[in-house]
């Protein structure tokens, strides 16, 4: 059981704070299909810069010296450099977006194609390889919290708490998730998130009211980056080993779906996040899963090819999609460039 | 004269293929400026090797390797346009498919599944009849239509759930596109068609040739001596015609178009909008299998089955081949080898170079990015126009608009 709420968090987590993310550009009224290549280039100059510091040596002693304070410090450090670049790479979109009054949805299909060709051609040039890895060890050994972190014995038993969320647990998972309540809180119970929210609705009126609906939608996409890149970079170290390979396995996608599945509503999306985080966690880990720790591995033994489990998510999506379609309800502003002159 | 080139630049389809133009050109320069800076910070490549990258990105095609010396050395090379002509025949299938469904107000991202379904349905049918009973080319017709079949149906479901259920096409595509990659690798996986015979290609499905099933060559093989080039890519240019004559010359043409131009007037002038959505999702995973097809069924290439963890790059790059034509189906046909020009591009980049073939995927996502503001590069252009002409001609105007004050005067 524990194994399976750890696996389950470690795939939704990045779904729900880059669906997040999304839902920052949307009720801003922007579009952010570029999800998907803001993750791939927030996961790659997250690892570049944990490489990059390593290679340096900077928290080399920490990690000899068991500092495990020090290293994950690092980790955040990482964090911050990522959601930082995605919010300069999501900058492309806005400039597109906002700005020139471009499509939006062509404007993010071509983030999409272009961070992963930026991110091979630049991973390619450095390492001669498609993988862009840490400089020496893995993130479990230098990132990931464990018994002994806390000074614990590796065989004591800490409960079903403690072996649940202090074990072989990320930091990041936990940041992210404070991140998530907090941002909702600022969406809905701020001015700014008012704001925010009255420009994906009916960008006229808030301009009529004094708000710049320009600079909002540029916050819009601007957290909404920050977001994903961020998103993209806890996916790289908690699921890929911290490596970059241009590639997220289409999560970015699958947020958009669970944002859509969530109406645009963040309870919503923490409840399809753990629906889709369920099925990704069954699908990628069916035939190690123990689930009420007999040590019976129920779902292998049943015979289901695993194909079926890999396609179960995106069935669902569709599905669950197809079902609720009648109360989905989009920020109504939303792909529709603002333009001053319009009543 | 002057006049004459002025009503030139003032028609929409000249300012809509210079604004191609440009964004191709901007595509190439970034390109070839990352390649130049990159060269320059790193020791290995250097200057010269900057240089050369630089040179191949603007006319790689006409690279035919380097001399003795280990300079580049230039001419026709008649592999280079086989491969091309044969890369651009699943590309214009793809982006005649997304063009339709932009014509309907659609933006079909989910051509990389309906090419999988395609490609998955050809080979199933072009392996499984025995050749020796049935004549190989009318295998290869039935295996074709089939999977265009198949292709109609796969891209009909976005359509449905788009048209009934009022889901976003481009989620809905984007899930159909997962599907499918699943699909196929689950049939592929364990079956008859995986390759047993040659060491080291287990991965694969065998060619088609393996049951004597292969596009025809139409002579273009001796055109082209050595590449890839068959008939495929004058069916490809037949059914762009053909999509042309459909989309502009017919009525159920004028429907579609009209449900893209607006869906709810469309409804109130008796259109079946919904039929038409699921209609033109249809055609359009029609070509984009089609495009599969042609692709797989040439009897040279060579099919990865397990591929359940990526989608086929030609699919997605039917979204700026259509982009770049503006939705012109004949634009498609241009666009489409240009961007098998630039694949091209980055294999002799990787070939000769330090660089590698992703910086072409740079370039066509700096293109998007750019049609993406087709409309205000176009409006620049039309300024730009109208500032370099109104000088000399502003005599003119000053007569015509005495003339119009002594008519209002004569009034």
């Amino acid at each position: 059981m524990s194994f399976l709420i750890q696996q389950t968090l470690l795939f939704m987590v990045p779904l729900m704070i880059v669906a997040l993310a999304g839902v920052f550009a949307e009720r801003s009224g922007v579009i952010n299909l570029a999800l998907e290549g803001i993750m791939i280039f927030g996961a790659f100059t997250g690892v570049l810069f944990v490489r990059t510091v390593q290679e340096i040596g900077l928290f080399e002693s920490a990690y000899l010296n068991g500092n495990w304070g020090a290293l994950q410090l690092f980790e955040i450090l990482a964090m911050l450099v990522a959601g930082i670049m995605g919010s300069v790479f999501s900058l492309l979109l806005a400039f597109a977006a906002v700005s020139l009054k471009a499509d939006q949805t062509i404007g993010g299909t071509a983030l999409n194609m272009l961070a992963p060709a930026l991110v091979l051609f630049l991973v390619r040039i450095m390492v001669n390889q498609n993988t862009l890895m840490m400089f020496k060890g893995d993130s479990a050994g230098w990132f990931m919290l464990k018994k002994t972190t806390f000074g614990f014995d590796k065989d004591a038993d800490l409960g079903f708490f403690g072996n649940t969320f202090l074990n072989k647990v990320y930091l990041a998972t936990y940041i992210c998730l404070l991140i998530y309540i907090i941002l909702s809180i600022i969406l809905y119970f701020t001015k700014f998130g008012l704001r925010l929210r009255s420009c994906g609705e009916n960008p006229q009126a808030s301009a009529s009211l004094g708000i710049n609906v320009y600079k909002m939608r540029y916050s819009g996409v601007i957290i909404s980056g920050f977001l994903a890149g961020m998103g993209g970079f806890v996916y790289a170290l908690t699921s890929s080993n911290c490596s970059a390979n241009g590639d997220v396995a289409g999560f970015g996608f699958l947020a958009l779906a669970v944002m859509i599945f969530g109406n645009w509503k963040p309870l919503n999306i923490a409840g399809g996040a753990l629906l889709f985080g369920l099925f990704k966690c069954i699908a990628a880990c069916y035939s190690t899963l123990d689930i009420n720790g007999d040590g019976i591995f129920w779902l292998k033994e049943v015979g289901i090819s695993s194909n079926v489990y890999r396609l179960l998510p995106y069935v669902i999506t569709l599905l669950v999609l197809t079902f609720t379609s009648k109360k989905s309800r989009a920020p109504k502003a939303e792909g529709i460039p603002y333009d001053k002159g319009t009543r | 004269m002057k006049e004459n080139l002025k009503s030139f630049f003032k028609k929409d389809g000249v300012k809509s293929v210079l604004a191609s133009l440009i964004s191709i050109l901007v595509g190439l320069i970034v390109g070839a400026i990352a390649v130049f800076l990159v060269g320059i910070f790193k020791d290995t490549i250097g200057v010269k090797g900057a240089w050369e990258g630089v040179r191949i990105i603007f006319a790689g095609i006409l690279s035919t390797g380097r001399n003795v010396v280990g300079s580049l050395t230039w001419g026709y090379n008649a592999v280079n346009l086989g491969d091309m002509l044969f890369r651009a025949t699943p590309l214009i299938m793809a982006g005649l498919s997304v063009s339709v469904a932009f014509k309907t107000g659609l933006f079909n991202i989910g051509a990389p599944g309906q090419y999988l379904m395609g490609t998955m349905t050809s080979l199933a049918i072009a392996l499984s009849i025995p050749s020796d009973k049935v004549p190989t080319w009318i295998i290869w017709i039935i295996a074709f239509l089939a999977a265009m079949v198949a292709g109609a149906l796969w891209g009909a479901i976005p359509g449905f759930v788009k048209a009934v259920f009022n889901i976003n096409e481009v989620i809905a595509c984007i899930m159909t596109n997962w599907i499918a990659a699943n699909l196929v690798t689950w049939f592929f996986d364990g079956s008859v068609f995986c390759n047993q015979v040659e060491a080291g290609k287990t991965g694969y499905i065998y060619k088609t040739s393996y049951n004597g099933v292969a596009t025809v060559k139409l002579g273009l093989d001796k055109v082209f001596k050595g590449s890839q080039v068959n008939g495929g890519i004058i069916i490809a240019i037949v059914i762009a015609v053909l999509v042309y004559i459909m989309m502009n010359k017919t009525t159920l043409g004028y429907q579609l178009k009209a449900c893209g131009a607006n869906r709810h007037a469309a409804k109130y002038a008796g259109i079946k909008d919904k039929r038409n959505i699921i209609l033109s999702m249809g055609i359009a995973g029609a070509l984009a299998s089609a495009g599969g097809a042609l692709y797989f069924l040439s009897g040279n290439t060579e099919f990865f089955w397990s591929t359940y963890q990526s989608l086929p790059a030609t699919g997605f790059n039917g979204i700026p081949v259509a982009l770049l034509a503006l939705n012109n189906p004949i634009g498609v046909i241009f666009s489409g080898i240009f961007m098998a020009m630039l694949s091209t591009v980055g294999m002799q980049l990787t070939n000769l170079t330090a660089y590698n073939e992703y910086i072409t995927d740079v370039i066509i996502g700096v293109i998007v990015y750019l049609s993406a503001f087709a409309l205000f590069i176009r409006t620049w252009i039309s300024t730009r126009k109208k500032e370099a002409v109104a000088k000399p001609s502003e005599d003119k105007e000053k007569e015509i608009q005495e003339e119009k004050t002594n008519e209002r005067g004569n009034e």
